[in-house]
């Protein structure tokens, strides 16, 4: 570890925080309905769209109508991208003439692109026209993002008011996009192309190398993929290497715009509940535990990274690199540690480094900070709503040392709550360790696995995870495109984004019912630091302690026969 | 009732004994199934024991270590169901002693209802009356049921009920007019009108409180039992997928093994203990002799955010009382009040020995020797409005302001402003003038007031702290009670107040989220008592009060209020305090359990054995032995409560969070080791 690695880390985590305020304000305006700057622009076309919808379709709604209003239209995105991902050779704008995808991948890939996974089990260069990444990839990448703000902002009009109403999905989706996903997309596109990322609707280029070997040069409309893949934590890359390819990600300053752009979106989210809800406190108390569970796994891949690997250092591979295998040495240590940490704490999924070339510490935090929920600051909008469960479950423990029915920003925490809470917090852990056992013991799931003993198991383990998470990121090593792999893990994604987010839409229509009590000397105030610890506790302990046995038996298995000179 | 002067010590062998054999009684699935944590626990318990009986007929497996997991999952099973048994254990053993007291009840029937001071009766057993009966009781007579008195007044002995040897008056009308079934009338006779049917008088719900029969689980304890339940099932899948991957690295995990990591992940503390925690709360409230209709309220209690207060007898003593006097037109101070003291040595009334005492004590004022010898009193008339005395040819006088003045001969225009100063100020102050005059001359003024009890405002400055808001409710005018808030230090009052009034703060309070506690005695407090979320009723109160209310304060104490919130702050604390603790444990567990059963497949992870246990099958025991004993370790914590302090929620929370959160992370890493240590010095694992 290195100052100036830090200085890089703390000075890109630094430039996200100054962000979060701005465009936490703009935001919350945004979906409070308000006027913004670009209302002159973006009013017309808004109201034009629900119009088109037809009378009353932008009325308040309660949850079940809003659950009812997300789930349509996922099917109907999922059925869309399917039926073009199959039908891909009969359509325009495929200059490679690449042929339709096969059933179970292109199951998997809508899947992946409708929950705002992004698990890629295709080479994106390889497999996929422009029109299925413009048409169908990229239209998810911000429908799936926009989704997931709009379930945020009815939990958060939750704890606002007390109507029973939580807002029109309808609205909140379009909102999100044209205002908000849209403006950033343009903006952030545009500094990647002056960065050097490509933008064309070529097909790819034949070149002979310096060998005089012939290599194809694949490029595409990838800087505005780019954009919108970070900015909606999507994570799926153009290329099947995502990030770490220099047509994605060509300099060390592409990379820090990858890293503010993916990070500032879902963290000025908590800046704008804060708002929304009227404590702007909470916002940064949520932002808080965030940070410091954020540094924690960055601070322990970079470490575990820069430590090293002692089996390569007695081979005389040079100790004071670290460890750089599936690195790219133009962002090195500190900047693919952070990478490795935002993209996983984020549920953004992209990579820049080979996390399954990640020493096994290095490896485990990755996946560790899946398994904790997403939340840290988690995908656009699911992250939010994931760390909301969290401090309700945080209230509801603590809450009651008090000696007061808990309440989280004057809403009581009662059965109903703790039942769908329960119900939410059960998804992961019963889908990532659920397929996990059953892939390690079948010969369908073990077949896939390239390297045996514990890093095996960790291949296994980090793709379930990816997949319940919508991570997306893989671990690689693991052959996923098989029949097998593509059902279980679409199962994986599907379970992972909708039976977490009912159960959660149904907290917020059963808080937003309730009236909000005033604070009195006797509540518990979930603003202060001593909340922000709490809450890390709470994380850490409900949504890690249940993995401890899995990852003993993968990347902590591995480390310490690692130590004892073992490598498998 | 003795019991309730003496709470009974859990550890003697009265509650023990049948604690153990309850224990045992409460095995039975069909009853478990209502706490699943425990519930799972027993499966799991069954589970092993049929695998040792299989190993032993088989003669394979290794049979000493599973029948010890069995034996101490039993042992947990066994703790949680005992330390139920011993919280209801106290109850029971009062609720014997209530039932003593209407045992073989007969009933005096009136045979002429009709006919009021008629007494000639039938004798019937008391079971068989009916709602509506009249009967009569008299002197040495136990009341046969819960009833409103028609005509006559008694003093009643209603210890069996409260405790309190001293009798009280019963009468018809008013609000003293109801009678307990199980009480005994002392003196005279009473004409009764039995309200309820047998069975379900109110010492019958008392027993059937106490005893739990009709105990329900509260809101609360129901949402803490949905997470339990919850974290059960997420280790249940946590260690079943074990499985799976334990095959993948090249281990077959036996079911005991299993069995054990599962038992002590979930939650078994705080299952084992949480119906506990509830009861022994019912139970102090009891020993604070306020009877309790449903553990609801008593949890609602805990949330109280504004408490309703009569000011007559909760935060005055109810009469108005000397506290100064005012000398005007240069008379002495001394002089003053020894005249006053003259003309109030005859007064009885409270105000009047409160002057006597005020001139005596803080004015040292003395009689003159002779001064009673031919001394004439004057008594109060409702005509004069003054009383006083005549010595010789002193004439002194005290009384409402204009009597005086007409009595010295003036008029508010020849008062003086001296005299007219102090009058004012002292009303203006909430308190009452009395003037005082010596035949034609002013000699001062009387201050009278309502004296705030001692030690009233720092109990409202605890209430403050924990987050109450005090409301003061008086049928005087707003100057006097504005008066008497400040000196007192609530937080706002409710002068003039009608009951309708009082309903709609309620409301309004209730309707901005608050909940309400308060506490009356009169028929015109029932409609408020039933819409309060706490409503306290006195016992002393009318019938009519203690049906609306939720809860009945045996002392008709109304301060008691805030001990009953403490007591509702207590359960919850307590069920907090112990699930962060069960929770907080895990740690600990997974590090003692996980190396121990992968070390042999993974030499490496023996890293993971920070406590250095002895070898795989004594940790393991280990474990699950601390489990189980944890649960014995903190059953007085459970019936005790775990202590409310008023100083805010975010102090309480942060020592709280120390003692039973980091508290609940260290424990188990030196508890387990010691068992460790014991096992290996034993060599039974």
């Amino acid at each position: 570890m290195t100052l100036s690695g830090w200085l890089q880390i703390f000075i890109l985590l630094i430039i996200v925080l100054l962000l979060a305020k701005p465009l936490g304000l703009y935001m919350a305006r945004v979906f409070s309905g308000e006027r913004t700057w670009l209302d002159p622009v973006l009013g017309p076309l808004e109201r034009g769209l629900l119009a088109l919808a037809g009378p009353g379709a932008g009325r308040e709604q309660g949850w079940l109508a809003y659950a009812w209003s997300v789930l349509w239209f996922a099917v109907s995105g999922f059925l869309a991208l399917y039926a073009l991902l199959r039908l891909q050779g009969l359509l325009p704008l495929n200059p490679q003439g690449f042929a339709g995808l096969a059933p179970d991948l292109a199951f998997n890939t809508a899947v992946s692109f409708v929950t705002n996974t992004n698990w890629q089990n295709y080479a994106g260069e390889t497999t996929l026209s422009h029109f299925s990444q413009m048409a169908g990839l990229t239209v998810q990448n911000f429908l799936s993002a926009a989704t997931g703000m709009a379930v945020a902002m009815a939990v958060t009009r939750a704890f606002s008011g007390s109507s029973g109403v939580v807002g029109n999905f309808w609205v909140d989706m379009t909102r999100a996009t044209l205002y908000i996903l849209m403006p950033l997309a343009i903006l952030v596109a545009l500094a990647f192309i002056a960065m050097g990322v490509p933008q064309t609707l070529e097909a790819s280029f034949a070149a002979t190398t310096l060998e005089g070997v012939q290599q194809t040069i694949a490029t595409g409309p990838v800087a505005s993929q780019e954009a919108i893949k970070q900015l909606g934590t999507n994570g799926g890359g153009f290329f099947n290497v995502n990030a770490a390819h220099p047509f994605e990600n060509p300099t060390a300053f592409s990379n820090a715009l990858n890293i503010v752009a993916m990070l500032s979106v879902s963290l000025a989210l908590m800046y704008s509940f804060g708002q929304m809800v009227g404590n702007r406190r909470q916002g940064w108390a949520l932002i808080a535990v965030t940070l410091v569970l954020l540094c924690a796994g960055i601070g322990a891949i970079y470490w575990a990274e820069t430590a090293g690997n002692p089996l390569l250092h007695a081979v005389g591979v040079d100790a004071a690199q670290g460890n750089m295998e599936g690195k790219e040495v133009r962002f090195g240590q500190a900047m693919s540690a952070l990478y490795a940490a935002v993209t996983t704490g984020l549920s953004n999924g992209g990579v820049n480094a080979m996390h399954a070339a990640l020493t096994p510490l290095g490896g485990l935090v990755p996946m560790l900070l899946i398994q904790l929920g997403e939340v840290l600051p988690g995908g656009v909008g699911s992250g939010l709503y994931g760390m909301i469960v969290f401090a309700i479950l945080a209230v509801f423990v603590a809450g009651l040392m008090v000696g007061r029915t808990p309440e989280l920003l004057g809403k009581k925490i009662e059965a109903r709550e703790m039942k769908l809470a329960m119900l939410a917090i059960l998804i992961l852990p019963l889908t990532i360790l659920g397929f996990t056992a059953i892939s390690a013991v079948m010969p369908l799931g073990t077949g896939s696995i390239l390297s045996p003993g514990p890093h095996g198991l960790s291949e296994i383990l980090y793709a379930y995870s990816s997949a319940a998470g919508n991570n997306g990121s893989a671990f690689a090593g693991l052959s996923g495109n098989t029949p097998w792999y593509n059902t279980t893990l679409g199962m994986a994604m599907l379970i992972g984004r909708f039976a977490y987010l009912v159960p959660v839409l149904a907290i917020a229509g059963s808080l937003a019912s309730k009236p909000r009590i005033p604070p009195s000397s006797g509540t518990f105030p979930t603003d202060r630091p001593l909340f922000v610890g709490l809450l890390i506790g709470i994380i850490l302990i409900m949504g890690g302690l249940q993995f401890f046995p899995a990852l003993a038996l993968g990347p902590l298995a591995e480390h310490f026969a690692m130590i004892s000179g073992q490598s498998f | 009732m003795s019991s309730t002067a003496k709470p009974i010590s859990i550890l003697s062998p009265a509650i023990l004994v049948p604690a153990l054999r309850e224990a045992i009684l409460k095995l039975d699935p069909r009853q478990l199934v209502r706490n699943p944590v425990i519930f799972v626990t027993e499966i799991l318990a069954l589970l092993v024991s049929a695998i040792v009986v299989g190993d032993l007929a088989t003669g394979q497996g290794d049979v000493a270590f599973s029948l010890q997991i069995a034996l101490w999952l039993w042992f947990t099973v066994l703790f949680a169901t005992f330390a139920e048994a011993v919280a209801e254990g106290r109850g029971k053993a009062q609720a014997e002693s209530l039932r003593r007291s209407k045992t073989n009840l007969s009933a005096k029937k009136l045979l002429f209802p009709q006919s009021p001071g008629d007494r000639s009766s039938e004798i019937i057993p008391a079971a068989s009356l009916k709602v509506g009966d009249l009967v009569l009781v008299e002197a040495g007579d136990i009341v046969p049921g819960d009833g409103e008195i028609v005509e006559g007044v008694a003093s009643v002995n209603e210890s069996a009920i409260t405790g309190e040897s001293a009798p009280v008056v019963r009468a018809a009308g008013g609000d003293r007019s109801a009678v307990t079934g199980g009480t005994e009338v002392i003196s005279d006779w009473l004409r009764v009108r039995i309200t309820t049917r047998p069975g379900e008088s109110f010492v019958d719900r008392m027993i059937g409180l106490i005893e739990g029969a009709q105990r329900q689980k509260t809101p609360n304890e129901i949402a803490l039992s949905i997470l339990l339940s919850g974290l059960t099932l997420i280790f249940l899948v946590a260690v079943v997928t074990l499985y799976g991957l334990a095959l993948y690295s090249g281990t077959a995990l036996t079911v005991t093994v299993l069995a054990a990591l599962l038992v002590t992940l979930i939650p078994t503390t705080i299952g084992g203990l949480l119906s506990s925690i509830g009861i022994a709360g019912m139970d102090r409230l009891i020993r604070f002799n306020v009877i309790a209709t449903s553990g609801r309220a008593v949890e609602a209690a805990g949330d109280v955010d504004t408490l309703l207060l009569d000011k007559t007898g909760t935060i005055t003593f109810g009469n108005r009382m000397a506290a100064e006097f005012v000398p005007v037109n240069g008379v002495a101070e001394r002089a003053l009040a020894e005249a006053v003291l003259l003309a109030s040595l005859a007064d009885e009334t409270a105000e009047g020995r409160s002057i006597v005492a005020l001139a005596e004590d803080e004015y040292e004022a003395r009689l003159p020797d002779p001064a009673q010898a031919g001394a004439r009193f004057v008594p109060f008339s409702a005509q004069t409005r003054l009383s006083g005395v005549d010595i010789g040819d002193r004439r002194i006088r005290k009384g409402a302001v204009d009597a005086v003045l007409a009595f010295a001969g003036l008029d508010r225009a020849t008062a003086g402003s001296d005299f007219l100063g102090a009058v004012e100020a002292i009303a203006r102050s909430g308190g009452t003038p009395l003037a005082v005059a010596e035949t034609g001359r002013l000699l001062g003024v009387v201050h009278l007031k309502d004296v705030v009890k001692p030690g009233i405002k720092e109990r409202f400055a605890a209430l403050r702290a924990m987050g109450i808001r005090t409301v003061m409710i008086t049928g005087d005018n707003p100057v006097t009670a504005a008066a008497i808030a400040s000196e007192a230090g609530v937080d706002e009052f409710l002068a003039e107040a009608t009951p309708e009034q009082k309903l709609d703060y309620i409301r309004k309070e209730q309707a901005g989220g608050r909940l309400v506690a308060m506490c009356g005695d009169g028929t015109n407090d029932a409609p408020a008592l039933a819409q309060a979320d706490v409503g306290v009723a006195m016992q002393s109160g009318t019938q009519a009060a203690r049906e609306a209310g939720n809860m009945v304060d045996l002392d008709s104490s109304p301060t008691k209020l805030i001990e009953i919130v403490e007591i509702g702050k207590q359960i919850l604390m307590t069920r907090g305090a112990l699930t962060t603790f069960s929770i907080a444990n895990d740690v600990a567990k997974y590090f003692a359990i996980i190396p121990a059963l992968f070390v042999a497949t993974y030499p490496g992870l023996g890293a993971l054995n920070l406590m250095g246990l002895g070898s795989a099958q004594s940790a393991i025991l280990s474990a699950v032995i601390f489990n189980a004993l944890v649960i014995v370790a903190l059953i007085p914590l459970a019936l005790r409560g775990v202590a409310y302090r008023p100083v805010g929620a975010a102090a309480l929370l942060s020592r709280n969070l120390l003692v039973y959160g980091l508290g609940g992370l260290v424990a188990p890493f030196l508890g387990i080791k010691l068992i460790d240590l014991a096992i290996t010095a034993l060599g039974i694992a």
